[in-house]
């Protein structure tokens, strides 16, 4: 739960309210997806004000194998 | 045909007569002597004309004539040149070739042996651009139906760019001012000059390799392939047909992003949403903060509505099942009340204490009974009691005393005197009266005296 990423965890949320609002779920079923989904937007909510930026560059190594490096964006600025 | 032969002779005889030498060629010589006239005398000339009769042959030479309206111009393009022309040649075309006039003597032919040639009133980048643009409509490359949908909110982005160009650094800044949680993948590519084209196009493969093997949370979701502004040159890479190809094949959606906005490229015609500038293909696919808090909020408000409805949906049916339950149990305790009371009543008459009763009852029933009779009885024998003692009463001696009646004792005995021969001769004797006594002494004894 932890690491979910912002857009995972908002399409989950809607999802659940999908479900939700289809309405066909049991009352345990539909108390046990709102608590998710209370979990869910506060996760979302959170990630807005903390999330990271994240750059990597794809490549291949010796062996033809894609490879995930990080970018040295000081290399950017020249 | 024939009038016209004899004119030319003619001519001839007067030049040779006039030079009064008459030589006479062999056909090599005077195709020599031509050959030399006509090549010294054009050296390198542009000519312009529509192309016709064109045919290419499998090593890249390319055969066609330029005609206009009264001439026709045999033409050859030797593999070693043509392979610089960036459009297709094709007849009908007007063109305007750079050569030198040539003399193929076997044919009697001469030619125009071309090196470059570019096509009439445009640019000849414009010419193959707007050809290859013409093929790939036709072949559906540009078609809306075949364009995917730009995913919202893309959690991983893959871009095809030089690392530095200023595109990268666009990108990176877009994503600064937005919102941060999305990976940006560069693969890094030559964005103009040799070899560019194939960098971008294997790129965009590798992109789509690159996913085949991951899971789907962690696919690639878009693709920005572009480059910052520049001359109609240094974007042509864009505009080359393996790029085009790359692009309309990837199964990951692609944003193009080449130069700015007055730049069309082919890229940007396959490309399933053309941005103007790398910038702008950013902010396409990384939303805004503001954006995705309201978004956040919104789903809020949804998740609650619908957790209320559902919980009221639920509310709705246990009030009914309250009440169709407090139906029921009304009934079942009707039902059970009436069931209860016979049963009672029926075990009641079952019960030994209720017959106990009953025999209580009964028995008390007859004690009352008998205790009446008894107090009847009593009550009866009382009074015959009294009755008796009043008779008794009326018997007792003392009442008889009171009619006038008296008893007589022995004065020595305490003996009642009931016969005259009881008593002597001066003996004294006592009477008792209904009031008092009286002592007396007897005189006389008469003993048959009687009344």
């Amino acid at each position: 739960m932890a690491e979910i990423k912002f857009e995972e965890a908002l399409k989950k949320l809607e999802k659940i309210v999908e479900d939700l609002e289809k309405g066909d779920l049991s009352l345990d079923e539909a108390l046990k997806k709102y608590q998710e989904g209370i979990e869910l937007s506060r996760s979302c909510a959170q990630k807005l004000e903390s999330a990271k930026k994240k750059i990597e560059l794809l490549g291949k190594n010796k062996k033809g194998e894609f490879e995930l490096k990080p970018l040295d964006e000081e290399k950017l600025e020249e | 045909m024939s009038s016209m032969s004899e004119h030319a002779s003619d001519l001839f005889a007067q030049a040779e007569s006039s030079k009064n030498a008459k030589r006479i060629y062999t056909v090599s010589q005077i195709t020599q002597d031509i050959k030399l006239v006509l090549e010294n005398t054009f050296g390198e000339i542009w000519v312009e004309g529509e192309v016709s009769n064109f045919s290419a042959s499998a090593a890249g030479h390319l055969y066609f004539s330029l005609k206009d309206d009264l001439a026709i111009l045999a033409g050859v393009m030797f593999a070693r040149a043509s392979k610089d022309v960036k459009f297709k040649i094709e007849n009908g075309l007007k063109i305007v070739c750079c050569g030198r006039i040539a003399v193929y003597g076997p044919r009697s032919q001469y030619q125009i042996i071309i090196e470059r040639l570019e096509p009439k009133g445009i640019g000849s980048l414009q010419l193959a651009l707007e050809q290859l643009k013409q093929r790939l409509e036709k072949e559906g490359l540009f078609a809306q139906e075949h364009k995917k949908p730009i995913p919202y909110l893309p959690a991983r982005i893959g871009v095809v760019t030089s690392l530095q160009g200023a595109a990268v650094k666009d990108i990176l800044k877009v994503l600064d001012r937005r919102f941060r949680d999305v990976e940006i993948i560069i693969i890094p590519v030559k964005v103009q000059g040799e070899g560019a084209k194939e960098e971008i196009a294997q790129a965009i493969k590798d992109f789509n390799g690159f996913n085949h093997g991951l899971a789907l949370a962690d696919r690639i979701e878009v693709l920005i392939v572009g480059r910052g502004g520049g001359s109609i040159e240094d974007l042509w890479a864009f505009n080359e047909e393996v790029v085009a190809r790359a692009i309309y094949a990837s199964k990951i959606p692609v944003i193009s992003a080449v130069g700015h906005e007055r730049d069309w490229t082919i890229a940007d015609l396959v490309a399933d949403v053309r941005a103007a500038t790398p910038s702008v293909a950013a902010e396409l696919v990384i939303p805004k903060k503001e954006d995705l808090q309201e978004a956040v909020y919104d789903v809020g408000v949804r998740l609650r509505r619908a957790f209320l409805d559902n919980t009221g949906r639920f509310a709705e049916a246990i009030d009914d099942a309250l009440h169709r339950l407090g139906l029921g149990t009304q009934h079942l305790c009707a039902l059970s009340a009436g069931r209860l009371d016979t049963l009672v009543k029926k075990l009641a008459l079952l019960n030994p204490i209720a017959q106990i009763q009953q025999y209580q009852l009964k028995i008390m029933d007859m004690a009352r009974q008998a205790s009446v009779r008894i107090d009847h009885f009593l009550a009866m024998k009382d009074s015959q009691f009294t009755k008796a003692v009043e008779r008794l009463a009326g018997l007792s001696p003392l009442n008889i005393l009171s009619r006038g009646y008296s008893i007589t004792f022995r004065m020595s005995a305490e003996e009642i005197v009931r016969d005259a021969t009881q008593v002597s001769i001066g003996e004294k004797i006592k009477t008792r009266l209904h009031q008092g006594y009286l002592i007396s002494q007897v005189t006389e004894v008469d003993r048959d005296g009687g009344d």
